[in-house]
């Protein structure tokens, strides 16, 4: 098995190419100026910046945490760019017609065409380029339905009251130091507000690209689901291979009044670095969302790519009788390094979590699931089912499991179970002995491993999903 | 179908088989018999290319090619099939998937066209009423929570879809009810013709009133040492291994 497994690995990533545009790049470095520099471009009102500069200031006292199962230098923050926009966009283009011909074609490289005709039907996309929304599709279709798409910088301009509300509610400045980096320096993001009783009509998507060198890329999303309200949404992600690791720190916070319904999917393929570990990018992101009274919130997940993946999706179940859901699938290969996992906070009565973590370890990576689950004392009647499944391809790679749980109250119940187990090579027999050769026989087995979170994402993401474990799998056996 | 002459295998530096020959011809059943650590569980997995097992002499001719030229699944397209004693679990695989994905692969490699979904699905329904396996064992995963009994009865059903020419059934009578034996007997006889050879390893005689062989070999210390016919088996029964191997000795 292990000779068979050794082979490793020759990885194609097929969104590592570069986009040769002007853009208008800080330079390197951090510093008020920096702050109130971005804030400018954006035209931002006063109480934003100041906003802004107190995450700054709150951060400069923090400490990078160490607690995570990663290694990787002490980054320098000094020597990131902390903006980066086309200078195409400067007057942000009103309609697609006006998009820089090049950002399109960049787009439709990555297989996401923009042109409304041409996009998977039903779903509506934000596309954000380095530090910038590029464009928003469907909108009018959706304002029609009183749901409000657009950048995260655009909100703010047309719906500051929603901003102001909700921005920091879920996940405030301080909270840990990389939300109070993206805080302070966060460029633009996607905005999403669906109305009381509306279920939206397509699906909502937002596709962030990397493309700049030694730039980083520190997104930030805000979804409100108003009462009784439905959305699904999804984000994909990628970036040029490069040999230096260059940095995304993305804060989203989802927040779901009573009896709404939010689904966030997201597909991570950040650039992973090459066979030798070299370049990839640090994905440190922090999500989470409150749940008021029946409320749901579901993270699903699809982690292949980056070198270092530090996220922990989470649900704080505030409202009685509110359901949060974790599913997650994480792959890693060659020399990466994840660290991902999730808080379900019980707070109110009956409240329900389910977490299904699917970790998948291949070559000389190291992958770890870190999960709290923590039942405070007012959560009546609590349940909190919890399943990790770690398998293991090859001898070289490592799993580990942190589960962490708090209980206050006597009447919750938790539920906890876990299994690691490799691609037997019994498995690999008796695929092989029935006609198919090693590769398939692995990506089969993977898939079938992955299945119970595969099934939570939408359709035509699901297949995505399969099909890029596939190619991060290349080469993984000989 | 099948010529091995003077075979030897080994397993972790342990020599296991020790210049076993056999020549098997198109519509042939032969058994194999022997003691516990006789070799025979080896035997199926050497031809099959199970990695591990270490040919270190002789030659294996099978339709006219060296065995050993061919990769593990390259075996299987050519029409080797090997009934495990103890198959595995694929969890989350469903058992059409694979199924579909192997009889998919034997039937590019022979050359014709792949069977549409719907197809497949209406062959592996009747198929699976002919082994008594209920069609809910189609959608689970592969052998996942399936009894003993299903899961070789799944083994049959395996290798009724992929019609192979060369069956080796290693010790499936072990952990079976008489039922269930049966069904895997009615199986393997339904599959008997005049293309097809079958290589049924057993510890028993019992699976033999089921399955009536042509030849009988009985296999100890790594070689063939006596052949005979059915009444062979019978001796074995009354007797035990334990004169032939001090026979032998």
């Amino acid at each position: 098995m292990t000779e068979q497994v050794e082979h490793l690995i020759k990885r194609e990533y097929a969104a590592g190419f570069h986009t040769p545009i002007d853009s208008e790049t800080l330079p390197p470095g951090l510093n008020e100026e920096v702050i109130r520099f971005i804030s400018a471009r954006k035209n931002e009102p006063e109480w934003l910046l100041d906003w802004r500069l107190k995450a700054f200031r709150a951060w400069q006292e923090m400490d990078e945490p160490t607690w995570a199962h990663v290694n990787y230098p002490p980054i320098d923050f000094q020597a990131v760019s902390y903006y980066s926009a086309p200078k195409s966009m400067a007057d942000k283009p009103k309609s697609l017609d006006e998009v820089d011909p090049e950002l399109l074609k960049t787009y439709e490289k990555l297989g996401i065409p923009l042109h409304e005709q041409a996009v998977l039907a039903g779903v509506a996309m934000d596309v954000v380029f380095d530090s910038v929304s590029v464009v928003t599709t469907f909108r009018e279709k959706l304002e029609e339905a009183g749901v409000l798409f657009c950048s995260i910088s655009e909100a703010v301009q047309r719906y500051p009251d929603l901003v102001k509300k909700y921005i920091g509610s879920v996940v405030p400045q301080k909270d840990n130091y990389y939300a109070a980096l993206n805080s302070a320096v966060f460029s633009d993001g996607s905005f999403v507000y669906i109305p009381k009783g509306v279920r939206c009509p397509m699906e909502l998507s937002t596709y962030f690209r990397i493309n700049e060198q030694n730039t980083g890329q520190f997104e930030r999303t805000l979804i409100i689901a108003d009462e009784g309200s439905y959305v699904s949404y999804l984000e994909g992600c990628t970036a040029p291979m490069r040999d230096e690791n260059q940095l995304h720190a993305a804060v989203v916070e989802l927040i779901a009044l009573d009896n709404a319904e939010i689904k966030y999917s997201t597909v991570q393929n950040w650039y992973p670095g090459d066979e030798q570990g070299k370049g990839g990018i640090y994905n440190f992101v922090t999500k989470r969302g409150v749940c008021h009274t029946s409320a749901k919130i579901s993270w699903t997940q699809v982690e292949t790519g980056s070198a270092i993946t530090w996220k922990y999706p989470s649900c704080v179940l505030r409202g009685d009788n509110s359901v949060g859901e974790f599913y997650s699938v994480a792959l890693t290969n060659n020399f990466q390094q994840a660290d991902t996992g999730t808080k379900m906070i019980h707070i109110g009565k009956n409240t329900r979590s389910t977490i299904i973590s699917k970790g998948i370890s291949a070559g000389r990576s190291s992958n770890a699931y870190r999960g709290l689950v923590r039942m405070n004392p007012g959560a009546e009647g609590a349940r909190n089912y919890t399943q990790c499944d770690s398998l293991l391809i090859g001898d070289k790679c490592g799993a580990h499991t942190f589960p962490y749980i708090e209980s206050k109250n006597p009447t919750a119940v938790i539920e906890h179970e876990a299994t690691t187990s490799k691609v037997s090579e019994d498995q690999l027999f008796l695929c092989q002995q029935r006609g198919l050769d090693a590769e398939k026989a692995v990506s089969m087995i993977v898939n079938g491993f992955c299945r119970e979170v595969f099934k939570e994402l939408p359709m035509e993401f699901a297949v995505e999903a399969g099909k890029l474990l596939e190619v991060s799998l290349e080469g993984s056996v000989g | 179908m099948l010529r091995i002459t003077d075979l030897y295998a080994r397993v972790e530096e342990k020599e296991i088989l020790k210049g076993l020959s056999l020549t098997v011809k198109p519509g042939e059943v032969h058994a194999i018999m022997g003691p516990n650590g006789s070799g025979k569980s080896t035997l199926g997995n050497v031809l099959s290319g199970r990695t591990g097992y270490e040919v270190t002499g002789g030659t294996v001719e099978f339709n006219g090619q060296n065995l050993f030229d061919l990769e593990t699944e390259e075996r299987a397209r050519e029409g080797l099939f090997l009934a495990f004693q103890y198959p595995v679990e694929i969890p989350g695989v469903s058992n059409m998937e694979f199924l579909k994905a192997a009889v998919d692969a034997r039937r590019k490699h022979l050359n014709l066209p792949e069977l549409s979904a719907v197809e497949f699905m209406k062959l592996a329904r009747e198929t699976s009423k002919r082994v008594s396996l209920d069609q809910a064992f189609l959608k689970r995963g592969v052998n996942e929570g399936f009894s003993g009994g299903e899961k070789k009865r799944n083994e049959i059903l395996q290798m009724m879809l992929l019609e192979p020419r060369l069956c080796i059934l290693d010790e499936t009578d072990s952990g079976l009810d008489i039922d269930a034996l049966q069904v895997v007997a009615n199986g393997v006889n339904a599959m008997r013709s005049e293309e097809r050879s079958f290589i049924v390893v057993t510890h028993y005689q019992r699976l033999l009133d089921y399955i009536v062989p042509d030849y009988v070999h009985v296999l100890a210390g790594g070689r063939i040492v006596r052949s005979g016919d059915k009444e062979l088996a019978k001796e074995l029964e009354a007797k035990g291994y334990g004169w032939i191997e001090s026979e032998v000795a």
